[in-house]
């Protein structure tokens, strides 16, 4: 099929960017997106021109670096996935696909379709963690029991990849579904109870002073989280806050 | 506001603001519907409302306090919030994964806060001068008889201009409501088995609460044509 692209270049983070046209005119169905962007840059660089700045690396799903906004939607228009999975068989013959950076000021652009998405990183630093003495007698994590429906609740909250497709929907710019993800597979546990108080105030603090947008409940993230992860678990970050907050 | 620091504290806060204010209206309605019904009710519950020192004294500067509170957290979270995207997407498919009114309570909010004004304006201002400046307290008119209903009817008879402003306003809160009301249950934490029942239960509320103060104002039209 032929595709016409109006991509999002820009330089570097001061830059300013803008749209540039492109036409390619042998997309195969059964490639992915990002192998389509591999072929308009192969053909960029037999032009002599600057190929498109796009990020990827497992290119199967569990890295979570691949991003791009695509026609108005991270990861593109269907669900339950990322752009690395997103095959062109869901684009037709003739269409104009645009494709943008995810956009929110705490994710700034590094060049034309990368940002940098490293304020998730400083929210987990910020408590995403549990310390555990390993001086040799530590005590063997499955030797504490743990409620079937909790252990998987948690597992789910940690399928989350880090791919800011839910910052990048929310009309608000919000990292709460990731956040609460990242506290929820801690909270749920009996290993994340001791630094429950202090993971979920530090966290918290940290997606604020980030810059990201408050949750107004629209539930984009969700919709459009590779993952699935579910509401339930920013429902339940509300709930630790809360009674973080309480505890003082 | 200076004390809600965090986003979350300050979502809790408007959504406590927003309960107290649907609770708020559940009892206008109340009231408000028995004029449909029994003229003296409302006449009696008017009087009461209006002249009881714990209504008049406490329960409706924390009204006001709730109103204006609400208002202007929201404005306060919307201007954050709009500045955490300060380049915003050439094309944007907010309909592809969140419900419109979801996406637009400040607009829906805006209307309500006008529609508040011309209330305001219409009843509350008329009280304070005849009972707190003319000192009027007996809720009687010059023929003796309590004057609230035929105040009320007044406004409405005749009056197709306001009973379509009013009509429109409470359309535009029930949109505010189909998303408000449900959404303050999942920001105080409750999103558990029993959220389906209350996204039944409050979408109901936001449609059936507004769409009687509808039928009121129009009732009032008809009934004096
Ligand atoms: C005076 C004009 C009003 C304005 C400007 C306004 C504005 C807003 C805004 C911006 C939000 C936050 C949106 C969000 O978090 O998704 C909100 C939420 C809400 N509003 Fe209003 N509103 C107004 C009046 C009302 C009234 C009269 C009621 C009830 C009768 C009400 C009930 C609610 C509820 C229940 C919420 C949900 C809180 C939550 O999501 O946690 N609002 N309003
Ligand atoms: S919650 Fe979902 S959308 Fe958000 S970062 Fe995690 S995997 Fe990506
Ligand atoms: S490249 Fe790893 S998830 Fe897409």
């Amino acid at each position: 099929m032929k595709l016409n692209l109006k991509i999002w270049r820009q330089e570097d983070a001061k830059a300013k960017g803008e749209f540039k046209n492109y036409q390619l005119n042998e997309v195969h169905g059964d490639m992915s997106f990002l192998e389509m962007l591999d072929v308009l840059n192969n053909e960029l660089v037999e032009k002599g021109i600057e190929p498109v700045e796009f990020d990827h690396d497992c290119r199967e799903g569990i890295c979570g670096m691949c991003s791009l906004q695509i026609n108005g939607e991270p990861h593109g228009p269907d669900r339950g996935i990322t752009t690395c999975q997103l095959h062109m068989r869901k684009f037709k013959d003739g269409d104009t696909i645009v494709i943008e950076p995810f956009r929110a000021n705490a994710f700034p652009i590094v060049k034309d379709l990368a940002v940098d998405r490293s304020a998730f990183d400083r929210i987990q630093q910020a408590g995403g963690y549990i310390s555990v003495n390993t001086s040799g007698n530590t005590q063997d994590a499955n030797s504490i029991p743990i409620e079937k429906d909790k252990a998987d609740m948690s597992f789910n909250a940690a399928t989350c990849i880090g791919c800011g497709a839910c910052v990048a929907a929310c009309k608000n710019a919000s990292a709460m579904l990731f956040t609460s993800a990242k506290v929820s597979q801690y909270a749920l546990l009996p290993q994340g109870e001791v630094e429950a108080t202090d993971r979920v105030l530090n966290m918290v603090a940290q997606m604020d002073k980030e810059g990201f947008g408050n949750c107004t409940n629209t539930g984009a993230c969700e919709i459009e989280c590779p993952k699935g992860i579910s509401l339930e678990n920013i429902a339940r970050l509300n709930r630790e806050y809360l009674a973080a907050s309480l505890k003082g | 506001m200076g004390g809600i620091k965090t986003s979350i504290a300050r979502k809790v806060a408007m959504a406590l603001s927003g309960l107290f204010l649907v609770l708020f209206l559940a009892q206008h309605f109340t009231i408000n519907f028995t004029s449909v019904v029994s003229p003296d009710t409302f006449n009696e519950i008017s009087q009461f409302m209006g002249t009881n020192f714990l209504v008049q004294a406490v329960l409706q500067p924390i009204l006001i306090f709730g109103v204006i509170f609400h208002f202007v957290m929201g404005f306060v979270l919307e201007i954050k919030n709009n500045s955490a995207r300060s380049v915003s997407y050439a094309k944007y498919n907010g309909g592809a994964n969140s419900p419109w009114v979801s996406r637009n309570m400040l607009l829906t909010g805006i209307v309500v806060l006008a529609f508040l004004g011309l209330h305001f304006y219409d009843f509350w201002v008329h009280e304070m001068q005849v009972k707190y400046i003319q000192g009027d307290m007996s809720g009687l008119n010059e023929a003796g008889e309590f004057r609230y209903y035929e105040e009320t009817v007044a406004k409405f008879a005749g009056q197709p201009v306001r009973v379509a402003i009013y009509v429109f306003s409470f359309v535009l809160l029930m949109l505010h409501l189909l998303h408000g009301f449900a959404s303050s249950f999942q920001t105080m934490g409750v999103n558990n088995k029993y959220s389906k029942g209350i996204k039944v239960f409050t979408k109901a509320f936001a449609i059936v609460i507004p769409m009687g103060f509808v039928f009121i104002a129009i009732f009032h039209y008809l009934n004096n044509l």
